[in-house]
């Protein structure tokens, strides 16, 4: 098997961004909302690697406690839409001809708004924060689970290496475990893995507009949106989050890519 | 004999990059009314050089010859390549669907070359288009020209490639596999077309797999592998007295096998009555593939089954597996009918016929091992899984036991089908569905596949239904034939009786499509 | 059985070819008003649905007499069982009435009409620079040397990869702040549309770029390109008359999906940017619970989809015969 340097440092980067997530301490001894009225807008360096925020908060440490928070909800909204996608998906090729079109249909409605107007529905109706931004974010991504869910199901089903088994005598359930599902799972998982990059911007961008994780809990999104009001004053705020949100969607997405050419390769 | 068009003198050609010399140092000449033929395997080589005569021979290949000369044109300096292609040099590539662009019209593409050589008046590129297509033998030509591609069918497509090839009426025409993908009747008259080209004065070059189709229509024969010539002359004495082992291995593939065969008192193991099946199509009609299917097969003999795609042969090879449900009709299996077993008891059954496909790829888990692969029926019957059980397997199909650590996927075509073999074998079948086994393979990978069933059959007494569009493939190894036609039985009876006096209009019109059959006569 | 493809008999000539399409978009027509109708629902059950009812909603921050609560409940009658309240609610959205919006007092579609030109033209822009900047790295980029396929792959996962909200920023502060090329904030002027079309348009010029290069790639590695250079024709025929349409048939739909969701996209460079449009106008709605006002921005976007969707479908048809069978 080969594998590319730049698919090493994805995996080390996103191994590190789930340290920090996890961990946080281990990386920064800073109190991310400690304010120093006396240190605003530190330039980077010295004390503050990457400078201080117009509270004297230090960057750095935001930024590390910023990556729970863009995480969690990135993957809580995956696995909620992996877990419903592929429920629905599977429904969808086994139910008969009715459900499929009933299902579709449906898919196609949430398909029909735009992911950020869908979340604003959600948020609208239940309030900002975290777990409705989950919510919100899981029903826009679920139609791909479904669809990808659904395509293999027919797909497998009808695999001459799915018969073969069943010709040696495998029982229906036996053939499922032993074959359907774990093909089935590579390119599942390949999808969220491709999917968390996209939740991570797309979590951002809601705290951005102040709809996701509430002040002053450091977030990334969250801290670029009060960057915007000081942008003429320093640039540093406004640049290190972004740094920070666009390698780790880097990182995850090639990792995601690099899963989803092996079963690709695989499958063909 | 007049100057040749041609002249080729030891060409080479080389892929540095990949460190392949794919062609080392062939000579050979076209002549004008005349056919000469490069026969030759996959990977022999013989497309390379057809596509270096007209510049194209791939990406960062490296093409030397002594004389490369066309028609007083040095081919291997900086020849216009651009005003020979299509108009001096035409050009017929293999897979007629994938050769024409399908977002085209099929009357556009034919035209390609008279617009840019600008053989006629634009105003009459319309009327002479219409007009090759009706030479090249494609009836309704008017309408078919504003169709697209995949509206056509194989013969039909492969006909308009041609005519598109021969639209600036070029003085040479190069033909890669131009008969591959079609059945053997439509192969027959695309043949006759070309045939009749050089009998007009065009100097074709043929670039084939098969040696049936060189039988037909070929005046001179090169016999190609690993990048040389081992063998050339006249088509009669290449297919009559071949004097290299190669050529003799690909002449000789088409005879039937020598092996004692029992005679008849043996049990039947399968019976099929009446089978019938329909098929929906997408618009709701629906359409019978096969009606009324009777046959019986005897322990450890063959049955082959023949017919063209759309006979409905693949569909009772897999009634007879138990894989699809006939609509009508009953399969038994020792007298005991398969739609009246049980679920515990069809499993049982349905190990005792097992199914070999035309890409065993396909029908292996991505994920497996070839140990994987092999355990997994020995385990679904309730057979022993041990190393001595595995390399026993290997062995009866001729791979070595190192194989069991590698992925299906890493192995050649003739291996990978070797190993489909040795997992059909292992839940210890009474008979084996083989569809199109060696239809994917070259010639000579075909015959050592073909020997090697024959052996296990003499060893094992397994049954075989051997499904095949190749009546020379059947003939190898069937002691009986069964001919399909539009999902019907047509003709059925001893494989030497069929050959030697078929009785259906059918089976002597298939019969008349096997090139070297007609040679013999 | 192997590849029974369907062939078409030689005297079954197809219909005229303008009739064909009409009805095509009758076809798709039909089948989008029924996501219409199911997105209508959806978006009323969702909105009905909210917990605290929406009485509470619309009044929590309000300090009202119960006199004035009764009228508002009356207004909306909010007090009918559920069906009324929807049937009630289709009857009025088939009138073209999408109500009131409950911050500002005033009809939805005036609000809404008010800022809609500005976000159409931002997205038009953005769509203008996405096709140009996609088809110029496409055909830039589709060589076969592996190295320059490495350098455009990586450019673009990069520019896939950044938030637009950030790129805006960046580029407000560079070109604005710093170099001054660019007014700052809260132009609507041409020249104040480049910036936020950019930040808008570089994740999709990606995304486009490299499906349509892929699919140049792929079909150059067809047979019938061969075929097409052994009749003698140049290298810019081969790519312009066989290769680009096999690229576009994978980009057109993606680029019609882009088109649906650039209002979502918009939204964020109008907050960043402090333009007028549709995206400040939905924003300040979900903060202030203004219900009608945000089911009236999703209605519209989903009638946006499905038109684009339509067009999608039409403009494929053209390009492919392939999909014509399904028609």
């Amino acid at each position: 098997m080969r594998i590319r340097p730049g698919l090493w440092c994805s995996a080390a980067f996103v191994a590190v961004l789930v340290a920090m997530a996890a961990f946080p301490a281990l990386f920064t001894a800073a109190d991310p909302d400690a304010a120093d009225l006396q240190a605003t807008f530190a330039p980077p360096g010295g004390a503050h690697w990457l400078g201080t925020d117009e509270n004297g908060r230090d960057l750095y440490a935001r930024i590390v406690h910023g990556a729970r928070p863009s995480l969690l909800i990135g993957i809580g909204a995956v696995a909620l839409a992996l877990l419903g996608g592929v429920a629905v998906g599977v429904a969808s090729a086994r139910l008969g001809r009715l459900a499929d079109q009933v299902i579709s249909r449906s898919l196609e409605i949430v398909l029909s708004v735009p992911w950020l107007l869908l979340v604003f529905l959600v948020v609208a109706a239940l309030g900002p924060g975290s777990g409705p931004a989950v919510i919100g974010l899981a029903i826009t991504s679920l139609p791909g689970f479904a669809r990808v869910a659904r395509a293999e199901t027919i797909r497998l089903r009808a695999a001459p290496f799915v018969e073969a088994a069943r010709g040696f005598g495998w029982s229906g359930a036996q053939v499922v475990l032993r074959h359907v599902l774990p093909n089935t799972l590579g390119p599942v998982l390949a999808l969220a893995t491709v999917s968390l990059g996209a939740m991570i911007v797309a979590s951002s961008s809601l705290s951005f507009v102040g709809l996701g994780p509430q002040p002053p809990t450091a977030e990334w999104g969250a801290m670029l949106a009060s960057s915007r009001q000081t942008l003429s004053v320093a640039w540093w705020p406004a640049v290190f989050p972004g740094v920070a949100i666009t390698l780790a969607v880097l990182a995850v997405t090639a990792l995601g890519r690099e899963l989803h050419g092996r079963v690709e390769g695989r499958s063909a | 004999m007049s100057e040749p068009l041609l002249d080729v003198r030891d060409l080479t050609v080389d892929f540095p990059r990949r460190g392949v010399r794919a062609v080392r140092g062939v000579s050979f000449t076209a002549e004008r009314g005349r056919i000469t033929a490069i026969v030759g395997e996959s990977g022999s080589g013989k497309s390379v050089t057809a596509r270096s005569l007209v510049g194209l021979p791939g990406d960062g290949a490296e093409v030397r010859a002594a004389a490369l000369d066309f028609d007083g044109i040095d081919l291997t300096g900086r020849p216009p390549w651009r005003a020979l292609r299509g108009r001096r040099i035409g050009f017929v590539l293999q897979d007629a669907l994938g050769s024409l662009d399908p977002l085209r019209r099929v009357g556009a593409e034919v035209a390609e070359p008279l617009r840019e050589h600008r053989v006629v008046p634009s105003r009459q590129i319309r009327e002479e288009t219409v007009r090759l297509l009706t030479e090249a033998g494609i009836p309704g030509a008017e309408t078919r020209a504003r169709q697209y591609p995949h509206e056509l069918s194989g013969g039909l497509r492969q006909r308009a490639l041609i005519a598109s090839a021969l639209a600036a009426r070029p003085d040479l025409l190069i033909a890669d596999e131009p008969t591959t993908a079609l059945d053997a009747t439509v192969q027959r008259q695309v043949l006759r077309l070309l045939r009749e080209r050089a009998s007009e004065g065009v100097a074709i070059l043929l670039i084939t797999h098969d040696l049936g189709v060189v039988a037909e229509i070929a005046d001179h024969v090169h016999v190609m592998r690993d990048g040389v010539f081992v063998e050339d002359g006249p088509a009669h004495q290449i297919l009559e007295c071949p004097r290299h082992a190669y050529t003799r291995a690909l002449v000789g593939a088409g005879a039937p096998l020598a092996r004692s065969r029992p005679g008849g008192h043996a049990r039947t193991v399968l019976r099929a009555d009446g089978l019938a099946k329909r098929f929906t199509l997408p618009g709701g009609r629906a359409v019978p593939a096969v009606d009324g299917v009777s046959l019986t097969l005897k322990a450890g003999e063959t049955l082959g089954i023949v017919g063209e795609s759309g006979s409905g042969k693949t569909t009772v090879g897999r009634m007879l597996a138990g894989l699809t449900r006939p609509d009508a009709g009953t399969v038994e299996i020792d007298g005991r009918r398969w739609d009246a077993l049980g679920r515990r008891e069809l499993r049982e059954f349905r190990r005792r016929v097992q199914l070999i496909y035309q890409h065993p790829l396909s029908s292996f888990d991505p994920r497996y091992s070839v140990r994987a692969l092999l355990e997994e029926p020995l385990r679904a019957t309730g057979r022993p899984v041990t190393d001595k059980a595995l390399t026993a397997l290997l062995d009866q199909v001729g791979l070595p036991a190192d194989v069991l650590a590698r992925r299906a996927r890493e192995l050649s075509g003739g291996q990978a089908q070797r190993l489909a073999i040795a997992r059909a074998l292992a839940p210890d079948p009474d008979v084996i569905v083989c569809d199109e086994p060696v239809s994917a393979l070259d010639a000579s990978i075909q015959a050592q596949i073909l020997e090697l069933l024959a052996g296990i059959q003499d060893r094992r007494g397994v049954a075989y239904v051997f499904v095949s569009h190749d009546l020379g493939v059947i003939r190898r190894l069937s002691d009986r034939v069964a001919v399909m036609r539009e999902g019907r039985v047509v003709e059925e009876g001893g494989i030497e009786q069929v050959f030697r006096s078929p009785a259906h209009p059918y089976t002597q019109e298939l019969l008349a499509a096997i090139p070297r059959e007609r040679s013999k006569k | 059985m192997a590849g029974i493809l369907k062939t078409v008999p030689a005297g079954a000539e197809a219909p005229a070819g303008t009739g064909r399409i009409a009805r095509l978009a009758a076809v798709r027509l039909a089948g989008s008003l029924a996501v219409l109708w199911g997105a209508v629902t959806v978006t009323f059950l969702v909105v009905r649905a909210a917990p605290g009812g929406t009485a509470d909603v619309l009044l929590a921050r309000s300090t009202v007499s119960p006199e004035i609560r009764a009228q508002l409940i009356a207004e909306y009658r909010l007090d009918d069982p559920l069906p009324t309240q929807y049937l009630t609610y289709l009857g009025r959205l088939a009138r073209g009435d999408l109500g009131d919006s409950y911050a500002l007092r005033r009809p939805v579609a005036d609000v809404i009409g008010a800022q809609l030109p500005d976000t159409l033209v931002l997205i038009a822009a953005t769509l203008a620079l996405t096709v140009a900047g996609a088809i110029l790295l496409a055909v830039a980029g589709a060589r076969r040397r592996p190295w320059m396929r490495a350098v455009f792959g990586s450019a673009e996962s990069l520019m896939a990869a950044l938030p637009p909200f950030w790129l805006g920023l960046i580029l407000l502060s560079v070109f604005s702040f710093t170099l001054h090329w660019f007014p700052a904030i809260g132009d609507s002027s041409p020249r104040g549309l480049f910036l936020p079309a950019l930040a808008l348009a570089a994740g999709p010029v990606a995304v486009v770029a490299q499906v349509l290069r892929e699919g140049m790639l792929r079909a150059l590695e067809e047979p019938f390109v061969l075929t097409a250079r052994t009749r003698g024709i140049s290298e810019a025929a081969v790519r312009f008359r066989h290769v680009l349409r096999h690229g576009l048939t994978p980009a057109v739909p993606l680029l019609g999906w882009i088109t649906g969701s650039l209002i979502g996209g918009a939204v964020i460079v109008e907050i960043v940017f402090s333009r007028q449009g549709v995206g400040r106008l939905v924003l300040s709605a979900v903060q202030n619970k203004d219900l009608p006002l945000v089911t009236a921005v999703v209605l519209l976007a989903a009638v946006v989809f499905v038109v684009v969707n339509i067009l999608v479908d039409v403009l494929n048809w053209l390009i492919d015969p392939r999909t014509r069978e399904a028609t």
